[in-house]
């Protein structure tokens, strides 16, 4: 066959065609970065709106993502703007100053200002508000709105905390338009917009375009809910979930360590994990009681028992990364013997018999198991009780009948819950309150980190209640996947950082 | 009275299945090879070795220990709660059928309202109300128990009724009283008691669901079903965990179930099955 030009220009023309759409193809299989992200909780929320709920799985859907308070906490603990770009305080601490974003707009379009938040402070502290921390917002005497981008809060007594509970979840930011409707449609300023809710199965957020603030690398996140253990290995085996938050399947954790397509982390959260004791009923309004209580109870034995090893003790209420920590741990070493001594002295040489409360996490129904074989061995034979959460709230929480329940208090710095006459524990300590009143009234910080200290050694000195171990933050996740939270200062999965490798 | 037929193969493995399962239970109370109760976290979901011939659970205790007093619970709920069931429902049958028309008839709706709900969802309602814990699961299961043994004795006593040697009493002049229990309480006898066996097995399972659930016997007492709830979690990473509450009651079951259906072959001839399983 012989070459002519034309043959020669059409097989140049062939080659080059051909050479680009390698290019293309090459070009286009580089792995782009996925944009979406499904991440698996244990429980599903009961409504969406984080205003008007305690159920942690709210905010683990909503904050940060869905809704923004003025100020956010970010995952190391930070206070950080949210929808106020800037605050200041006042001397004598009565006045806050909130500065909020100029452009800031609400999912459905109209615009978040002053009298949003006005609107938002005054539902929270109104009488008839449903909001669970309704106390946070008590010491606010008037919210005005010098212009449309300032808000202005002034309180009736100092508290320390004010900001830190101005950027909970509770304290979120809502809109007069949508408020009556939050708990099925949720509307919010934040960067992620409500999309659609799977009864029973997922909640997905989507992108929000308009958002003033900046993008997020995620364009959908679906929250997943997946109460079986089991089931929950299964689904990041198969891939059905990219990431697991406070994942509790913890005998599972080598095995993903040991796999190189996972990532495992172990951080901090907020649970004092406690032996909750009715301070009012006989035997335990007896410190000696409540004293051997403390001695019989092994922590390490329970940690490894319920936790695998991944957690650390407590000896009061309080997180040891948190600044004000005082360790207190050796204040009662696990010592059966003098635990048995204690309870005779108290009149009670052959022991006694009680009941012990069990709500449905892992770590109470298998802990209050462990528990109750220690108390046992010194002759407190403590008669299980296992409980759904209606009934543990209505029975435990609010009726304050029960004698011994095993729970993680998750509030963030809630030590102040002991100053609260009418609280389950049936505590009541004058020493105790002074101290707590003082600590309302402190600013400076070192003062205020002293105060913490004494109150905790207050507990611990009392035994209030048996205090065993902080609740670790465990996340599994899929190598590649970056930006989530490793420790969980607040009740949160925060997606806005997510991005894939 | 007919001659008696040679045992089916039935009955010889289930009363073995069932002799095995008394004889672990009362074992238990001699020895087992460690307390029951005893935690060794730190030796925890050990597969089966010389120490421990059938592992240890998540606390670490010994499983072999656990399932003999297993044993013991699952026998102990499931007698009461068809011991229960019989002192209840025979005499309501018995009644029911003595009494006929219209007080058979309420009798045999109160049955019904019984049997509306299945008797897992009945016990679980009842244990949800009264709270959880052996004593309630018995007195739900033996609530179901005596409603089906209600309706078996009524059956089988108006079939008594109608025979020949019943007329003949009542025509000597013997009272229904006398009549009921020298009559027709030992002709149907055997069904009773071949019903009663099989409602026993049913009563091992639903105590083994209750438990499986947190609502049946509760800790540190061991019970093979919260040893099989306990063993879910652990479906990946120790398999084992299942195996052995899941084969106790498995086993002990179907010992029941076949005691009573050889009971019944070798009782009735008239429901004879081939003799194989």
């Amino acid at each position: 066959m012989p070459i002519t030009p034309q043959r020669l220009a059409l097989t140049a023309a062939t080659a080059t065609a051909v050479f680009a759409a390698l290019a293309l193809t090459a070009g286009s299989g580089r792995a782009q970065p996925r944009t979406d992200l499904v991440v698996g909780m244990q429980l599903e929320p009961p409504h969406l709106d984080p205003t008007a709920g305690a159920a942690g799985a709210i905010k683990e859907v909503t904050y940060a993502n869905l809704f923004e308070p003025l100020l956010r906490v970010d995952g190391d603990g930070r206070l950080v703007p949210g929808l106020a770009e800037r605050w200041s305080v006042s001397e004598d601490g009565l006045t806050y100053r909130f500065s909020l974003r100029p452009h800031a707009k609400f999912h459905d379009g109209t615009t978040a200002d002053s009298a949003d938040v006005k609107f938002t402070l005054d539902r929270a502290r109104a009488a008839d508000s449903v909001n669970a921390q309704k106390a946070y917002f008590a010491p606010i005497a008037t919210v005005e709105t010098p212009d449309p981008q300032t808000v202005v809060v002034t309180l009736s007594r100092p508290d320390g905390l004010f900001l830190f509970h101005m950027a909970s979840g509770d304290a979120v930011i809502v809109a007069p338009e949508s408020a009556a409707t939050n708990k099925q449609k949720p509307v919010g300023t934040g960067p992620f917009r409500f999309e659609r809710w799977v009864a029973g199965d997922r909640v997905v957020l989507a992108r929000n375009p308009d958002y003033d603030g900046p993008a997020p690398r995620i364009d959908r996140v679906s929250f997943r809910f997946i109460s079986d253990p089991a089931a929950q290995v299964a689904a990041l085996k198969a891939g059905d979930v990219d990431a697991f938050t406070l994942f509790s399947t913890y005998e599972a954790l080598p095995e993903f360590r040991n796999d190189p397509a996972f990532a495992v982390t172990v951080g901090t959260t907020e649970g004092e994990t406690i032996l909750s004791t009715n301070n009012a009923r006989k035997p335990f309004d007896d410190v000696r009681v409540r004293r051997a209580m403390a001695h019989a109870i092994d922590r390490g034995t329970l940690i490894e028992g319920v936790l695998y090893g991944n957690g650390v003790a407590i000896g009061s209420h309080f997180p040891p990364h948190r600044q004000g920590y005082v360790d207190l741990t050796g204040m009662y070493p696990y010592d059966p013997a003098k635990a048995r001594a204690l309870l005779a002295e108290a009149g009670y040489p052959n022991g006694f018999d009680t009941t012990l409360a069990l709500p449905p996490p892992p770590y109470a129904r298998r802990g209050g198991e462990l528990v109750a074989a220690m108390l046992a061995e010194v002759g407190i034979r403590a008669r299980i009780e296992p409980m759904e959460w209606a009934a543990w709230l209505e029975k435990v929480f609010k009726g304050k009948d029960y004698d011994l329940t095993m729970i993680a208090h998750t509030e963030p710095l809630d030590i102040d819950i002991y100053a609260r006459p009418d609280y389950y524990f049936n505590y009541r300590s004058a020493r105790f309150t002074a101290l707590n009143d003082e600590l309302n009234r402190t600013q400076d910080q070192a003062r205020r980190d002293a105060l913490y200290g004494e109150e905790q050694r207050v507990l611990a000195e009392d035994a209030v209640n048996g205090f065993l171990f902080m609740l670790p933050s465990v996340t599994v996740q899929k190598a590649g996947l970056t930006g989530l939270w490793v420790n969980r200062p607040v009740q949160a999965n925060d997606v806005t950082a997510a991005a894939w490798k | 009275m007919t001659r008696r037929s040679p045992w089916p193969v039935s009955l010889w493995l289930g009363a073995a299945l069932t002799a095995l399962l008394v004889a672990l239970a009362l074992a238990s109370f001699l020895w087992t090879p460690y307390p029951a109760e005893q935690v060794r976290v730190l030796a925890r979901l050990k597969p089966p070795s010389a120490a421990h011939w059938l592992g240890t659970d998540h606390f670490g205790r010994d499983v072999l220990s656990m399932i003999m007093v297993g044993a013991r619970n699952s026998l102990a709920v499931g007698a009461a709660a068809v011991g229960l069931g019989l002192l209840g429902g025979v005499p309501l049958g018995l009644l029911a059928a003595g009494l006929g028309r219209w007080g058979d008839e309420v009798l045999a709706r109160l049955g019904d309202l019984v049997f509306a709900f299945p008797s897992v969802l009945t016990a679980i309602l009842l244990t949800a109300v009264l709270g959880a814990g052996a004593v309630n699961v018995v007195l739900a299961l033996a609530l179901f128990n005596a409603a089906v043994l209600a309706r078996v004795t009524r059956g089988a006593a108006l079939a008594a009724w109608r025979r020949p040697f019943v007329g003949a009493a009542l025509a000597l002049g013997r009272g229904p009283l006398s009549v009921t229990l020298v009559h027709v309480l030992p002709n149907i006898a055997g069904i009773v008691v071949v019903q009663a066996t099989v409602l026993f097995a049913v009563a091992i399972v639903n105590e083994a669901a209750l438990s499986y659930l947190g609502l049946g016997i509760q800790p540190p007492s061991p019970s093979w079903g919260k040893m099989l709830g306990d063993a879910q979690t652990y479906l990946f990473t120790a398999p084992l965990q299942a195996v052995f509450p899941g084969l106790a009651i498995a086993l002990a079951v179907m010992g029941l179930t076949m005691l009573g259906d050889g009971l019944r072959d070798w009782l009735d001839p008239r429901h004879r099955s081939s003799g194989v399983l």
